[in-house]
């Protein structure tokens, strides 16, 4: 039996594999957009071909970060941000392992901006979700960062008085290869998106528009959506990055005109990602580090014989 | 103890080459026998300022910087600011020569950079020189390494010096050059040094040197390393094949050196967006079954201290170094402190349990590097190695045979996937990781792309199969076998005891010290002892789980005792205090903390007056006295 003998399992693989016997029925509530995220993954993961056992889903903190409690996969629920460094770093241990970051817009583009913006730069081969609500919503209802300018909570009563982050465009500008909106409320662009960004060989961004209907916008307010993709109003070649740029500047300030346009803003195929960049300079071994712990004929290396000569 | 060993110290500039002279030169030293010890001091500065390193060496074995210096070789500082502008450090350009004289013992050797140097601008130089017996050699080094080269070559020049007037081999140093220098500069080298040698010799009558290099023999092969290279080597020898980190004095040091040698073993290093994230990749890197590292220094582990939390309630084996230097905030970045101590101990929220080592020596650095990773790994807790500028920096020969060990890449209780066919799984599948009942609290993990294996890893709370939970009795339940690892590792420690003893067993008073001052504190042991007073001492390294057993004997068989550290506010007296629950009446303190180490001599008279005299003052010039509670 090999080490990881989950990776590479070519079988058909039941949507029910996901859902966890512990807590079959999410928390979230009723008429929540997080319930889509599920759904689209769950449809989404028997497509691409990768089982319950050789994926591995990160989190951050809020009701996105619940996803690991109802997709029953290899899960690690981290600290509030900080998903990205976490799932990166399993994906360079062991690159055969299929990897999925997912928080909300404040973990995302807040407290893990940082974070963001770094791991797009260096374009891991891994696919991030974004719930992108517009709101903090576990914390009961606070100003987010894609909260728009005025927008009035316990938080910000007099009304914010920032402009909100622009996801798509901070995206591009970090170096994502693979830069997409799409929204609960069209589950079936959802799941082909989330199939594409999975099988994209780099970082591919997906903010995906979870209505927030307790705390924020009920499902109606996103309706109707338009797929800027397939709409004949816009014409762009997601291709081309100063087009790209420009379409996803419509976007971003289309939502707060009550305009939901989502679809695919950005896809480079012929971007290395991340691990064949590291590969191609040598800071990076060809076959998975974690296989080599279970190795019993690997010959480990001691510093006694490789590097104490230059202190004699 | 001062006839018989040199303590050369060399100063310039930062960006003049002392820190390679001085290891080429503390190198050679030790292939002609002798043991070597180096002592840095630098500024936060990339170019110019007050700079210098001491080696110390001797035929007997030497544990620490020695009290003040008997050579200095005082080169110029090439990027000194202008002194005819008004400047808040003062003249600078003059200052490799001025900023060293008040260490400089009597009878003490002067060679000083006249090309670059003007004593006459230093107040009551001659008068000074005269009082303390200095013997002053001003030499055109700057000058004679340019008709011979290249300017920047006067600090071969000054070796050259050195060896003439100290009756040095020159054999040494150039077989040195011979190994450590690319042909291009090897030939004009080696004639500056054999020119600066013969013109010393000649113009001054050097046939009874004023201050010589003693003699020795190892009686086996020597390495020059320092606890930076010793923390490094350490973890590549326990499997360690990923780190992750950003840059910060004086963690660096660490970093660079395993970024250079990952890629050679097949492993990887990751310079990242902030120390979040190192320790947070260190996690993730771990948790897909790899065994990782990271580390920082005080400022960037304090960024550390969710992810390791994270590590703490996930049960991921990670190893964090911690290179302390002065604080608070960015505090002195270049100086030595050990007064993260308390911050390494109890950052981060909530009952955590985490292992914190401090290694006194460079020997003990590697061991405790090793023993960081087996126990981080075998009871998937994380390990922190704390130590400071000094001892990170600090160069000393340690035997080969030191390092001759077998590599530990074990994972720990890791389970394969016949055996986790094996364990528990809920109806479901899921495994049970995270089991209550379990022998010494560490349950068995799988990893990643097992088969049979998946499992939530959470910061919540958590059931067996990582579900998040908030019954009471499952909390008890694992909060107590979380707890139950430290206890498991305390009697694991206990089989190897990983403190340094030094004086007779016997003795009436005790010395207790941790990390990087034991060498220190043990050569003022063994003077005190040569004087008559009966002193003995415990470097202690184990901060978490403390070894209370053994304090505490230590402390019970003594009458009184003197606590060495370098922090302000006495922490680790605080910390043996609070393990103890007693003894407050028994324990005083010497404290340090003007961002240089201790001296042996310092620790000898705080020690005089403070136990033996009883109530004299025992603060020196930079040194702090605390008296015991009850007196």
């Amino acid at each position: 039996m090999s080490t990881f003998s989950a990776i590479g399992d070519e079988r058909e693989i039941d949507r029910d594999e996901y859902t966890p016997g512990v807590e079959p029925q999410p928390t979230w509530c009723p008429g929540c957009g997080d319930f889509s995220v599920l759904k689209a993954l769950k449809q989404a993961l028997p497509e691409v071909g990768r089982t319950p056992e050789e994926t591995l889903l990160c989190t951050g903190i809020g009701c996105s970060g619940k996803l690991n409690s109802y997709l029953d996969t290899y899960g690690f629920h981290t600290i509030h941000g900080r998903s990205l460094p976490v799932a990166r770093a399993a994906k360079l241990a062991n690159p055969d392992l299929e990897v999925i970051a997912a928080g909300g817009d404040g973990d995302g583009y807040g407290i893990g901006g940082n974070h963001f913006i770094h791991t797009a730069r260096e374009n891991h081969d891994m696919t991030y979700i974004v719930f992108n609500n517009e709101i903090f919503g576990l914390t009961k209802g606070q100003t987010s960062p894609t909260s728009p300018k005025g927008h009035k909570s316990k938080t910000q009563p007099a009304g914010s008085a920032k402009e909100p982050i622009k996801p798509l465009s901070m995206s591009l500008n970090a170096g994502a290869s693979y830069v997409a909106r799409t929204a609960a409320v069209n589950p079936n662009q959802a799941k082909e998106i989330l199939i594409e960004a999975i099988e994209h060989d780099g970082f591919a961004h997906v903010d995906f528009l979870t209505q927030c209907p307790t705390w924020n916008k009920d499902a109606r307010q996103y309706v109707p959506y338009i797929d800027v993709n397939e709409s004949d109003d816009y014409d762009f070649d997601k291709t081309d990055r100063v087009e790209a740029a420009e379409m996803m500047r419509k976007t971003e300030e289309s939502l707060y005109e009550g305009e939901v346009l989502t679809g695919r803003f950005y896809v480079d195929e012929d971007r290395p990602s991340y691990g064949e960049e590291k590969r191609a300079i040598g800071e990076m071994p060809d076959e998975p580090l974690a296989e080599r712990y279970w190795d019993d004929d690997y010959e480990w290396e001691r510093s006694y014989d490789k590097f104490l000569d230059k202190h004699a | 103890m001062t006839d018989d060993e040199l303590i050369w110290r060399i100063s310039g500039g930062s960006g003049d080459g002392i820190a390679s002279t001085s290891q080429n030169f503390a190198k050679a030293l030790m292939r002609s026998g002798l043991n070597v010890f180096t002592h840095r001091h630098y500024p936060s500065r990339i170019r110019g300022g007050h700079t210098y390193t001491e080696v110390r060496a001797a035929s007997d074995p030497v544990r620490s910087r020695g009290d003040g210096y008997n050579f200095l070789l005082a080169l110029g500082d090439s990027f000194a600011r202008n002194p005819q502008e008004e400047a808040v450090y003062g003249n600078e350009e003059i200052k490799p020569l001025s900023e060293n004289l008040d260490e400089l013992r009597e009878g003490g050797v002067i060679v000083y950079d006249e090309g670059l140097l003007d004593a006459s601008e230093i107040p009551d130089f001659e008068e000074r020189a005269e009082e303390n017996d200095w013997h002053v050699y001003p030499l055109d080094l700057r000058g004679l390494a340019r008709d011979m080269g290249r300017e920047v070559m006067r600090n071969t020049a000054g070796v050259g010096a050195t060896c003439a007037l100290t009756g040095m081999d020159l054999k040494h140093v150039e077989d040195l050059m011979r190994d450590a220098m690319p042909e291009k500069i090897l030939e004009p080298n080696i004639e500056i040094l054999e020119t600066a040698y013969e013109q010393v010799k000649e113009e001054y009558d050097v046939d009874a040197p004023d201050v010589t290099v003693p003699t020795g023999e190892h009686d086996e092969e020597q390495l020059l390393m320092s606890g930076s290279d010793a923390i490094s080597y350490g973890a590549i020898d326990e499997g360690c094949r990923f780190i992750a980190g950003y840059p910060m004095t004086p963690w660096t040091e660490v970093f660079t050196i395993m970024t250079k040698n990952l890629p050679k073993l097949g492993g990887i290093s990751e310079q990242v967006e902030d120390e979040i994230a190192a320790a947070a990749l260190a996690v993730g890197a771990s948790h897909a079954g790899v065994k990782a590292m990271s580390g920082s220094s005080g400022g960037g582990f304090a960024l550390m201290s969710e992810p390791l939390g994270l590590a703490e309630m996930t049960e991921t084996p990670v190893v964090l170094v911690e290179a302390m230097r002065a604080g608070p905030s960015t505090g002195m970045p270049t100086k030595p402190e050990q007064s993260d101590l308390e911050h390494v101990l109890y950052t981060s929220q909530g009952d955590s349990q985490r292992v914190v080592l401090a290694p006194g020596t460079v020997e003990e650095a590697y061991e405790q590097s090793r023993i960081a990773f087996r126990l981080a790994y075998e009871y998937q807790i994380p390990s922190i190695l704390l130590y400071d500028q000094k001892l990170g920096g600090e160069l000393v020969n340690v035997p080969k045979s030191h390092f001759d060990r077998d590599p530990n890449p074990t994972l720990g209780k890791t389970l394969s996937e016949d055996a986790l066919a094996e364990e528990p799984h809920s109806e479901d599948g899921k495994f049970h990781r995270f089991q209550h009942d379990v022998e010494d609290g560490v349950s068995p993990r799988s990893i990643p792309g097992q088969k049979g294996g998946r499992f939530l890893a959470t910061g919540n709370e958590h059931s067996p199969t990582g579900h998040i939970a908030e019954s009471p009795d499952n909390r008890v339940a694992q909060i107590d076998r979380r707890t139950q690892k430290l206890e498991a590792i305390r009697a694991d420690l206990d089989q190897e005891d990983t403190g340094s003893y030094a004086g007779p067993d016997d003795a009436q008073y005790g010395i207790l010290t941790f990390g990087s001052q034991q060498g220190t504190v043990e050569e003022a042991v063994d003077r005190l002892n040569d004087a008559g007073v009966s002193v003995k001492s415990y470097g202690v390294s184990d901060m978490l789980p403390f070894p209370t057993e053994q304090v505490e004997a230590f402390v019970e068989s003594v009458d009184e005792v003197l606590v060495v550290e370098m922090t302000a506010s006495g922490q680790f007296r605080g910390l043996v205090q609070k393990n103890l629950g007693r003894y407050g009446e028994k324990l005083s303190s010497l404290l340090k903390y003007n961002g240089n180490p201790f001296e042996p001599a310092e620790i000898v008279d705080g020690f005089e007056a403070s136990i033996v005299e009883g109530d004299g003052d025992a603060s020196g010039h930079q040194t702090t006295f605390v008296p015991a509670a009850g007196d």
